[in-house]
């Protein structure tokens, strides 16, 4: 007797712990080999790009954080530079150090979120609950520095906001002194733990040319081994003044990438503290009046002032007619703004490339052949963020 | 290459009548060219020793629908090895069907999706063009310029039919565009004064 074997259709999420937001995926299952992944995205698609083309160039900024939302300045980070080089405006070297430092604290924070939880995917609880400790202080720091933990809008064409409050260097400084031994903490957690290896070494391969034709970018090309980072390769703000080092995967498996985000949290540490001992007192945005705002006091005073005041908080500024495609080293990858302006104060055209989305694109070709309990490892080691994914 | 003016030489001179239009600017080099050459280039761009592009970093096109040829099609390319970014153009009018990528760069076909969804332009030979980012069951394009920026429909949840149910937008009050860019015109007279003058010009 005969028996016949059809193939399982399981869906995965939009509901699932372990679908790191709305994702969902359809496996083909055979047994508990999975065959084939068709993930659903969009379930958190805002229309981003179509609300930018509506809005005047400031206030586009907001909607930047709500993209990749555990390391929303690095996102801000992209479109202030797309701005900047189009105005051809230079930003002052304190504001450049700023920026470099909340965009580092960016890193750290999406790292920790996607160390731990990948954690938590197999098996593991206890980092979750040390790293989020930590990641409440950076928030802290955030919240000190633009009003909010999560949606600072705090990034501006010219530089930033507000400068620091203060006292905040020195905190800042003292967390850099004490962070590093959480992360030997999580690594004497996870970095040997038996059951994590076995989790995780040699799940969900990639192969440097698979890495290149798939658009990968971030850790997920480092992990495999290329030495490809935007803060080195095409240094923008103040990277270049510092000196930081690049850890690079040699299997491109998701124990690879997990070795690589540790090293660069402790990197990201180094670039914070050399950027507090750089950094000089000065203007921290755009002395240029059509473009940053005018200081409170200046208001009450000076009549240019306050028409500068009125016009940019209305019409906003405007941008020359050009078209510029910027990218910067977001925690997850290349995070890239393609902007086209027409002359008037609200963008063209706005196309964002988030990282995720070409890395969730893989989703099929990197699970095929693994088990069904690989598919949370794979997804968790992709570090998506359904913000930045479905826009 | 490692220079962008050699990079530039070298592709006019290689792909002489394949490119319309190739400029400097922004430190990244912008060709245009037209659709029946897109795959010939892209082939030429991915393995040409000189050029080397072998990622693919996004695909999006930008609506002008006051020109003839409505949409352009716009190609992001990068150049690990000599840290080069390149972006390539052409134009093409509503309803036309353009050749797919993803035989050449297997990462466009998310890509090509998306731009299928948004703006309604379909490929050929694409091995799955299915909406990705809109509901399922969405009607229109949003990227469009002409997609009004609410929508057409909104959903809720029934309690009569008890599911989702989706119905046109029904506004308090209709999305207010404010045009703070026209100056203040004055009063009629100089306004009939200056449109006077522009009918003059």
């Amino acid at each position: 007797m005969t028996k016949k074997i059809k193939n399982l259709n399981l869906n995965f999420g939009p509901q699932h712990p372990a679908a790191h937001g709305v994702l969902r995926l359809i496996l083909e299952l055979d047994g508990e080999i999975v065959e084939k992944a068709d993930p659903h995205i969009g379930l958190l698609h805002r229309g981003t790009e179509k609300l930018i083309e509506n809005k005047t160039y400031m206030q586009a900024v907001p909607y930047f954080d709500r993209l990749d939302y555990v390391a929303p300045m690095n996102q801000e980070h992209a479109f202030a530079l797309a701005i900047e080089k189009i105005l051809k405006i230079d930003v002052p070297i304190r504001a450049q150090y700023i920026r470099v430092i909340f965009c580092e604290i960016g890193r750290i924070l999406s790292h920790i979120l996607n160390v731990t939880t990948q954690a938590m995917d197999v098996g593991a609880l206890t980092p979750t609950l040390w790293g989020f400790e930590e990641r409440e202080k950076l928030m802290g720091f955030y919240e000190r520095v633009s009003g909010s933990r999560l949606h600072a809008n705090y990034f501006r064409a010219g530089g930033v906001h507000q400068d620091l409050p203060q006292g905040l260097e020195q905190d800042i400084a003292e967390f850099c002194e004490s962070f590093p031994k959480i992360i030997n903490d999580l690594e004497s957690l996870l970095t040997d733990n038996r059951i994590f290896k076995q989790r995780n070494v040699d799940i969900g391969l990639v192969t440097k040319q698979d890495a290149l034709d798939y658009s990968f970018s971030g850790v997920m090309i480092r992990g495999s081994g290329v030495p490809w980072d935007l803060r080195k390769s095409q240094p923008y703000d103040c990277y270049e003044n510092l000196d930081f080092n690049i850890p690079v995967g040699k299997n491109g498996d998701c124990y690879d990438r997990y070795l690589c985000r540790i090293e660069e949290m402790k990197e990201s540490i180094s670039i914070i503290k050399q950027c507090l001992l750089k950094m000089e007192k000065g203007p921290i945005k755009s002395l240029d009046g059509k473009i940053s705002p005018p200081p409170k006091k200046d208001i009450k005073q000076s009549m240019e002032a306050l028409i500068h005041h009125f016009k940019l908080f209305t019409e906003g500024y405007r941008v020359p007619k050009d078209e510029i495609y910027t990218a910067v080293e977001a925690p997850k990858g290349e995070f890239g703004v393609y902007l086209i302006s027409d002359g008037s104060s609200k963008p063209y055209k706005c196309k964002i490339r988030a990282p995720g989305f070409s890395h969730l694109q893989s989703m099929d070709y990197l699970i095929k052949g693994h088990m069904l309990a690989d598919v949370p490892a794979v997804l968790g080691s992709l570090d998506i963020v359904f913000g930045e994914v479905d826009r | 290459m490692k220079n962008l003016e050699d990079l530039e030489k070298k592709i006019n001179s290689e792909l002489t009548t394949k490119i319309n239009k190739t400029e400097i600017k922004h430190n990244q080099i912008y060709l245009e060219t037209d659709k029946e050459d897109l795959v010939d280039i892209c082939l030429f761009l991915k393995t040409n020793n000189d050029t080397k592009f072998r990622q693919l970093i996004d695909i999006t096109v930008v609506d002008y629908p006051e020109r003839n040829q409505r949409f352009e099609v716009v190609y992001l390319f990068l150049s690990h090895e000599f840290n080069q970014r390149l972006v390539l153009k052409y134009s093409i009018s509503e309803n036309e069907v353009i050749p797919s990528l993803t035989s050449i760069f297997p990462s466009s076909n998310w890509m090509e999706r998306e731009v299928f969804d948004m703006y309604g332009v379909s490929f050929k030979d694409h091995p799955d063009l299915r909406r990705i980012l809109t509901d399922y069951g969405f009607e229109g394009h949003p990227l469009r310029k002409d997609f009004p920026l609410t929508g057409h429909t909104e959903v809720r949840y029934s309690e009569d039919e008890k599911k989702v149910i989706s119905e046109p937008v029904k506004l308090e009050q209709n999305f207010r565009n404010f045009d703070y860019e026209s100056p203040w015109e004055g009063t009629k007279y100089i306004k009939e004064e200056i449109d006077n003058n522009d009918k003059k010009n």
